[in-house]
């Protein structure tokens, strides 16, 4: 249990049955009056933000989460499976809660998945993963736009800002935080 | 050529030495040995006098210099404006016949305020929530008109708002009751930020509100009405769920183009004020809001001993029931009371929160030299 003191950002709470993390927090008290902490919560589920206010000595249920890495699999239908290597124990994750991390999975690839209470609820991919480019177009000969970027399509759909030199075929490494490219992988 | 130049390295390059100075960082041609980084120096010619040389890394990981240098010139500025916002305040008093005054800080009852826990010195005595009591009795002995800018000790109070030591600017006006003294604080405010900034207009990030007198009064029952569709009356019977309506629903609204004074508090929450004389459901209480911050907290003050020991014997009562420390009530206050105060009005401005205003700082922690959290 937690209690309003020890409320920081990035704490992660269970509400209404939701693990939440905390994102901004402010103690507020009328200077005669009773004081509260206010914060904004993330739902780590669905990612809307909450405005909850806690009154000072409240208790906190702390968010029963686990951090696993496990191999990626293959998608079955509406769902992503995923291995412990260890254990051998499978999870599923639905696009929903991919989001966008199902553009950077390939085949046997390693990722953290998040477990609420025992259930995945998302996944943390490496922070560069190497994609290839399905299409771009070409480099432009004399440039008038004034852009040093163009569009590009990687194998997985992940749309991309690059540099004119980049063309189709090419490996490039993807920095999975801000889904932006980093530079060209000599394959 | 001037005389020698005094400050820090704080790097050595190329054969130069960075020197920082209390005008700024300058380049200084080393012809003889690099003095150590770190070191507090006297440059001449040239030449290095090493006046006091760190005995560890510099600078170290937590250590004030680098704390205080990071957000450079911000800080600096934020002090001095500081300095200008106080000083301010006491030739705007000192203008109106307020006399300064210095009272103990170590005190027999340091209030008694369900919501307030005070600092222990010792068996006896602990530090001021707020000089409030003390101010009183010199009201009664015959000072009309004072003023005091003094530490207060709230335990437990730490935010961006709060710090659990602070300072408050608190006057008292005999012969009044919270309509003069809102006009005080409207003036003293405006005439503070325009000394110390040049106009009304608050700056950035509150830019968007005018500090000019006169303020909106707005009353709690319309507050509530207004900006949480919910009946003030009905919710002060339920001093939590009045208290998170307020901080949560009605505080974000308040004195977003102009300040406002939220009047007209139920009578159930007059702490230490009279009445309204023409209306006894309510208090003759306010509290100003700037841009959503509470700045003060003023009152017709409550001069009959009667009432007031009560009221002290059931705040008592309350800390007792919610297991709180019941601290005793000051009987010279009383006695002051029961000698007799002239009818009188007072508040209680938080003065760290007054410079926040005046330089654009969002934080208190960014206004005052060295925060709790660093003491």
């Amino acid at each position: 249990m937690y209690d309003t003191s020890d409320i920081r950002k990035g704490v992660k709470i269970t509400m209404d049955g939701n693990p939440y993390v905390v994102v901004d927090f402010q103690f507020v008290k009328p200077g005669k009056g009773q004081a509260f902490t206010r914060t904004k919560l993330r739902n780590m589920i669905t990612g809307n933000v909450v405005d909850r206010t806690f009154k000072t000595g409240e208790k906190l249920e702390k968010a029963d989460l686990e951090e696993r890495q496990m191999q990626y699999l293959y998608l079955e239908g509406e769902h992503y499976v995923f291995m412990d290597t260890s254990t051998y124990e499978q999870v599923r994750l639905n696009h929903a809660q991919m989001a966008d991390n199902k553009h950077y999975l390939q085949d046997g690839m390693l990722v953290d998945v998040l477990l609420f209470e025992g259930n995945p609820i998302g996944v943390t991919p490496p922070i560069f993963v190497e994609l290839k480019v399905t299409s771009t177009e070409p480099g432009f000969k004399g440039d008038t736009s004034g852009g040093t970027t163009k569009p590009a399509t990687l194998e997985t759909g992940l749309l991309v800002q690059v540099p004119l030199f980049v063309n189709e075929g090419e490996t490039l490494r993807i920095d999975t935080r801000t889904a932006s490219y980093v530079e060209r992988v000599k394959k | 050529m001037g005389g020698p130049t005094y400050g820090r390295v704080i790097a050595v390059q190329d054969g130069d030495a960075l020197v920082w100075t209390e005008t700024g960082t300058v380049r200084v041609a080393c012809a003889g040995a690099l003095p150590p980084v770190g070191a507090w120096v006297s440059a001449a010619d040239g030449r290095f006098e090493v006046l006091s040389a760190p005995l560890g890394a510099f600078p170290q990981p937590d250590g004030d210099w680098q704390w205080m240098r990071e957000e450079g010139a911000r800080r600096a500025r934020a002090l001095e404006l500081r300095a200008r916002v106080v000083r301010a305040v006491r030739e705007h008093l000192d203008a109106r016949g307020f006399l300064e005054v210095e009272t103990p800080l170590a005190v027999p009852s340091p209030g008694l305020d369900l919501h307030l826990d005070a600092v222990q010195v010792d068996a006896r005595r602990w530090l001021v929530t707020s000089p409030e009591y003390q101010m009183k009795r010199l009201v009664a002995a015959g000072f009309p008109r004072v003023y005091q800018i003094c530490r207060c000790f709230r335990a437990n109070e730490a935010g961006t708002l709060h710090e659990p030591e602070f300072t408050m600017l608190e006057w008292y006006r005999a012969f009044a009751g919270s309509a003069e003294v809102m006009r005080d604080t409207e003036e003293l405010v405006a005439d503070v930020v325009r000394r110390a900034t040049g106009g009304t207009a608050l700056p950035s990030p509150r830019a968007h509100v005018d500090v000019a007198p006169p303020w909106e009064r707005l009353t709690v029952r319309e507050a509530f009405d207004r900006y949480a569709g919910a009946s003030a009356d009905e919710l002060s019977r339920d001093e939590e769920r009045f208290f998170q309506t307020l901080v949560e629903s009605v505080e974000p609204h308040l004195g977003r183009s102009k300040p406002t004074f939220l009047i007209g508090y139920p009578a159930s929450m007059a702490s230490l004020a009279r009445l309204d004389p023409s209306d006894p459901t309510i208090a003759d209480r306010f509290e100003a809001y700037v841009d959503g911050i509470e700045v003060c907290n003023g009152f017709g003050e409550l001069v009959d001993a009667r009432e007031q020991r009560a009221r002290l014997e059931a705040d008592q009562r309350k800390r007792r029931d919610a297991a709180k420390p019941v601290y005793p009530i000051d009987e010279r206050f009383l006695a002051a009371l029961e000698e007799g105060m002239p009818p009188s009005g007072g508040n209680a401005l938080g003065l760290d929160r007054l410079v926040m205003l005046a330089t654009g700082a969002t934080a208190i922690a960014d206004v005052v030299a060295i925060p709790a959290a660093r003491s």
